[in-house]
């Protein structure tokens, strides 16, 4: 015995031999699924919007508040940072809107199927990446 | 829940009012669930005309976005979105602390924090968008 923690795993098994006990695979052991990276990125991009949404109430407030305050936080929403930011934030809201959307689905107790979950998973990656450049499309064009 | 009502089982400890109401021994049951999908479903068609609007709103001046919400639907619309998205965040974000925070009392903390800082900021969204609308 090397480890004090193996004497954790050491089992008798039906005819009262000793066994060493199998562990079930964690976390960094599994090759991950797609589903996997998807569920944690989708929390990640939640709390990530949660602090997205501090962008929101700041370009209403400064609208509200004062004319010279809201240009400044407009052309700071328009230079290199501002513009990353957005990117980001907008990324991960049609991200966390399309995992979100599988999520429902999922809810209603369908698309557990092997070749579902994992078609719905690279549907979810499609659609984010198609919906996030038709934005920044559509939103540079009207610029 | 037992196959054949002749094996022994034990039946269901709730009582068939209790599960009704979907009540569970922490007494709210899957009412933060239920609340957690129904913002979601409601921020789906919300999100995307908000993101359409601010497409719209790039490089807008005060005056502009005054302009914008002072139609009572947009109005409505944005204070809908106010609500269901910080609702939705404060929901979410409770879950995240609850898995991954061991200490009772730190726990507690930082979800009492989370709900805090999320109705003052949704507020303050609130707030702003209707002296914008309702000024203009």
């Amino acid at each position: 015995m090397r480890d004090v923690r193996d004497a954790l795993m050491v089992a008798r098994d039906s005819d009262g031999k000793l066994v060493r006990r199998p562990l079930s695979p964690h976390v960094q052991v599994y090759r991950w699924p797609l589903s996997m990276a998807l569920s944690i990125t989708h929390r990640i991009t939640g709390v990530g919007l949660g602090i997205g949404t501090l962008l929101m109430t700041g370009w209403l407030l400064a609208a509200a508040t004062s004319e010279g305050g809201f240009e400044r936080f407009q052309n700071f929403l328009g230079s290199a940072v501002g513009i990353f930011l957005l990117f980001c934030w907008s990324l991960a809201l049609v991200f966390h809107l399309m995992t979100g959307l599988r999520h429902l689905w999922m809810d209603t107790g369908r698309g557990f199927e092997e070749n579902e979950y994992r078609n719905s998973g690279i549907a979810v990656l499609a659609g984010t990446v198609g919906l996030t450049v038709l934005i920044w499309v559509v939103g540079l064009i009207n610029w | 829940m037992a196959e054949s009502p002749n094996l022994p089982h034990v039946d269901m400890l709730r009582s068939p009012l209790g599960r009704a109401r979907g009540l569970g021994s922490a007494r709210s049951g899957s009412k933060h669930w239920w609340a957690q999908r129904l913002t979601s479903m409601a921020l789906v068609p919300l999100t995307l005309w908000f993101i359409w609007s601010i497409i719209h709103l790039t490089g807008a001046s005060q005056a502009d976005v005054a302009d914008w919400l002072s139609s009572p639907v947009r109005l409505a619309l944005m204070l809908a979105l106010i609500a269901a998205t910080f609702h939705h965040l404060q929901l979410g974000l409770q879950v995240v602390i609850e898995d991954y925070v061991p200490q009772e009392g730190v726990k507690l903390a930082a979800v009492l924090a989370v709900k805090a800082v999320c109705i003052l900021l949704g507020l303050i969204c609130a707030i702003s968008a209707l002296a914008l609308g309702l000024n203009s």
